[in-house]
């Protein structure tokens, strides 16, 4: 870390409720979902008029008019016009990696505050105009004379009318998510009963969250809905032990109830430098200490496609010191339970910390206790670009409401990406 | 030579018919060829809690470049990574049907007391059936002598039962085999494991082998010519089982003296020629023999490294019928020859260090055979030289061991009515006879430098024989 770095506080965030896919918000855009999001912020945090540093966020499922859909939704709202905005994208890393650009440019001087935010739809998906379609009518636009005009548009083709649909797919791999993970969880020799307890506890978690009012500042209601869609509170493992697999084949042991299921909502959280956060009056929740990104070769070694995260966290704790252990609370992602089972068991095996990890011996275990408290991505949801700020902010609250202690973030991505970082209570 | 039944039953409608109606159904056995890897498939690797093997045996996967998978446990993951070994994970109840395995390699040496011999079921019994065709299953543990309390003497024993059992079950041309390894002869190991492993061993099953400690060792060693710079003289190596001998041993690397009598010249001057060895002809009946073949040695080699005693001979009669001469030429050429050979070749220093003699033995003279009580004697005697020379002999740092063949698919055997001839290829876990090059793979193992632990073993090449087993 650079010495004369500022500290970065997390002074707080809010999310709205997430949504499933094609449920309460399917006619709600990104756009709809990030302003109402970073309104409630503003509400919260009285930000009105306030001139922010900046607003960086991003999602994964954009349409290509909304180019700068960040800077829209800070214009829809009652933030100073004059706060300057970014969209960025880095799959399911989105949110977190917001939160680091931020915090960094905090931690610099270049800015003194500043709101990280996420947010996708899998509803209002943007759909494309067929590939040969768009051929014609690019043709079509070059053509300088009527003939020409005209040997173009004979070019069209009924089939042409079919649309180009988002895929959940490995662009270089053509496999989806699931089909990826569920390579790791039969790599890992990860059972079906273990992926249906971690979800089992993600729900428990995330319900008492809930019922303990935990939430109660940090999900405002959209649209209706007041808590997230997908969660179960009374799921058990006999309830999910009827599902049917969905990946990896019959014999698979991953489910619609171990998975994360596509779904729709945003996130924004607030950052700053102490002395923002002092005259602004704002209590400082926890600090951003440091961060890591790293990626997988998932297409020519063949690596776990959401196994980066284990390689972005072990240099991660060798600049700060610390040991896997060293940690009062874990969020690690739950794309799906198996990912999650993967990574635990990757950093306990002494064979995947030396060939992969290039670690003297097992990077270490985690008390299962310690891990999401406060419930994950399979009860909540995983809007892509919103898990990160959902993540964040329930962390902050989590080490500001125990005092002390330190959290770690794992955050798996498409592409074969990892995003990781490291908070403290603030003292 | 050739085995038509095999043939049949290994045509499509063969095939059918015989699983039809509960004939043997023997597979092609896969056999070496240089240059391919030692295993042709994943391996996977266990171990029981508490074992002291899994070191060394995870260093030698890792040294044969094997595709190893373990399940995920601490013990046997730790041992992985110290060796650099890549292992994926095997779990039984998460696998799919479709992960096979080549080999199944388990360190029993942790059992010591008869409770934890369910380990043994805990690994195998979700495994067993995942073995790919001509598979291997290799268990490893302390010899019963070597144990210092009875209860883990009597357990490792038991491992006896349950490989010899293992290799009457798998079929499809699989094998298991037992290694006791001695305590500080862990590595030692290698060149047992590797033969194991590999498809030179295609022909041997149920056999368990000892491996102590020696002085010499076996780092550096080069695998492919493992008896490159070394004199390895073969006597009866004109024909059959020897011919294949001095192929292989002049394969790994070795010059080979070829042995054989003034009758047969001309085949094994044609045999060791192609070779590029030598030949030394007399009959080694002779009394001066031992005196000619010692100064031969030290006149044109100044010494020898490998000596293999395959000359042999049948003259069958029921003993009732079997008049003196008959009694004499097999044990003089049998047994009494090899043992002065090898007295005069030791008196006078004439074996280098890290020696080896290896001497031929047979499945008769393990159970013994109508007919041939001269044969089974000459060739029980063998035996008895094996394990009465070989802790002299490691005193000197040389070894001694013998391996016994079963039914092996020669001109001896083509001659056979086809009655005694079909019983005798069958009446085996492997359901076939074997081929002279199994026999020389098992020597040439023996004979290997880095063979120095391997002592005092007579190992048989009957493919897991019903005869005296």
């Amino acid at each position: 870390m650079n010495a004369s770095a500022r500290r970065v506080a997390v002074l707080g965030g809010i999310r709205i409720p997430f949504a499933r896919q094609n449920g309460p918000y399917a006619r709600a855009s990104n756009q709809d979902m990030l302003t109402a999001t970073l309104e409630a912020l503003v509400s919260r945090f009285s930000l009105e008029d306030e001139t922010l540093g900046e607003v960086a966020a991003g999602g994964v499922l954009k349409h290509s008019r909304d180019f700068s859909l960040t800077r829209e939704a800070v214009l829809g709202t009652r933030l100073n016009p004059h706060t300057p905005a970014y969209d960025l994208q880095q799959a399911c890393g989105t949110g977190l990696e917001a939160a680091i650009l931020v915090a960094n440019k905090i931690a610099l001087g270049q800015i003194h505050s500043g709101i990280a935010g996420g947010f996708d739809t899998t509803s209002d998906a943007p759909i494309a105009i067929n590939e040969d379609l768009r051929g014609v009518l690019l043709e079509l636009k070059r053509a300088k004379s009527n003939a020409a005009r005209l040997k173009a548009l004979a070019k069209v083709r009924p089939q042409q009318i079919l649309p180009e649909l988002p895929r959940n797919a490995e662009p270089r791999t053509g496999l989806s998510m699931g089909e990826h993970a569920a390579i790791m969880a039969k790599e890992w020799g990860i059972e079906r009963g273990e992926q249906d307890e971690l979800t089992v506890r993600s729900h428990k978690n995330l319900a008492a969250a809930y019922d303990s009012g935990f939430l109660d500042d940090l999900v405002a209601p959209f649209l209706g809905l007041e808590r997230d869609q997908n969660l179960r509170p009374d799921t058990s493992v006999e309830k999910l032990a009827r599902l049917k697999p969905v990946f990896g084949g019959q014999q698979g042991t991953m489910t619609a109830g171990n998975s994360t299921p596509l779904s729709d909502g945003a996130s924004a959280v607030l950052l700053a430098s102490e002395e923002w956060a002092a005259a602004h009056d704002l209590p400082v929740q926890a600090y951003l200490v440091d961060a890591q990104t790293a990626a997988v070769d998932h297409v020519h070694k063949r690596e776990g496609l959401l196994m980066a995260p284990t390689y972005a966290v072990p240099p991660l704790l060798a600049r700060n010191g610390l040991g896997l252990a060293d940690f009062d609370f874990y969020e690690l992602h739950e794309a799906f339970a198996s990912q999650v089972l993967c990574t635990l068991k990757a950093w306990e095996d002494p064979v995947y910390c030396r060939e992969r990890l290039g670690l003297e011996g097992p990077l270490g275990e985690i008390d299962v206790d310690k891990l999401n408290t406060h419930g994950g991505s399979l009860a909540a949801g995983h809007p892509f670009g919103a898990t990160g700020g959902r993540i964040v902010a329930s962390l902050a609250k989590t080490l500001k409401e125990n005092g002390s202690g330190r959290g770690l973030i794992s955050i798996c991505a498409a592409g074969g990406l990892g995003v990781t970082a490291i908070m403290e209570a603030a003292a | 030579m050739s085995d038509r039944y095999q043939q049949l039953v290994n045509t499509p409608i063969g095939k059918i018919v015989s699983k039809q109606i509960g004939l043997p159904n023997p597979v092609k056995l896969e056999r070496y060829e240089r240059g391919q890897p030692l295993v042709s498939g994943p391996v996977l690797f266990g171990a029981a809690p508490g074992g002291r093997l899994a070191g060394a045996t995870a260093k030698v996967l890792a040294a044969i470049d094997a595709d190893v998978r373990t399940p995920l446990e601490k013990g046997i993951r730790t041992a992985a990574a110290d060796a650099g070994l890549d292992a994926k994970v095997f779990d039984p109840d998460a696998a799919t049907e479709d992960e096979t395995f080549k080999a199944l390699v388990f360190d029993a040496s942790g059992i010591e007391v008869s409770e934890q011999l369910r380990e043994m079921w805990a690994f195998f019994a979700p495994s067993i059936r995942r073995v790919r065709n001509s598979g291997r299953v290799i268990v490893l543990g302390t010899a019963p002598a070597d144990c210092k309390r009875p209860r883990q003497a009597t357990a490792q024993r038991a491992l006896e039962g349950f490989v010899r059992s293992v290799g009457k079950e798998i079929r499809q041309g699989a094998t298991a085999q037992l290694i006791y390894v001695g305590t500080n002869a862990e590595s030692q190991l290698s060149s047992t494991l590797r033969f194991y492993l590999s498809p030179k061993s295609a022909y041997v099953s149920g056999q368990v082998v000892r491996v102590g400690a020696s002085a010499l060792s076996a780092d550096g060693i080069d695998w492919e010519l493992p008896l490159g710079g070394k004199y390895a003289l073969v006597t009866g190596a004109s024909r059959g089982i020897g011919r294949a001998i001095a192929k292989v041993l002049a394969r790994d690397g070795a010059h080979v003296i070829g042995l054989d009598v003034p009758g047969l010249q001309r085949e094994l001057e044609e045999t060791i020629g192609e070779l590029g060895g030598s030949s030394l002809v007399l009959d080694i009946t002779d009394d001066d023999a031992p005196a000619r073949i010692a100064t031969h040695l030290l006149d044109d080699h100044g010494g020898v490294d490998v000596v293999v005693h395959n000359a042999g001979i049948t003259r069958d009669k029921t003993l009732g019928r079997m008049d003196e001469d008959r009694w004499n030429m097999v044990l003089g050429v049998n047994l009494t020859a090899q043992e002065r050979i090898n007295e005069e070749l030791l008196s006078r220093e004439v074996i280098r260090e890290n020696g080896r003699i290896v001497c031929v033995s047979s499945m008769s003279g393990v159970a013994g055979n109508a007919g041939q009580a001269n044969y089974a004697t000459s060739k029980a005697g063998v035996i008895g030289m094996v394990e009465s020379m070989a802790a002299s002999l490691a005193t000197r740092g040389l070894t001694i061991n013998a391996v016994a063949p079963g039914f092996i698919e020669t001109q001896m055997t083509a001659a056979m009515p086809i009655a005694i001839r079909e019983a005798g290829r069958r009446m085996n876990s492997l359901a076939q006879g074997g081929l002279p090059v199994d026999v020389a793979e098992t020597i040439a193992w023996f004979a290997s430098p880095a063979s120095g632990g391997v002592n005092g073993n007579v190992v048989r090449v009957c493919g897991q024989s019903l005869i005296g087993a």
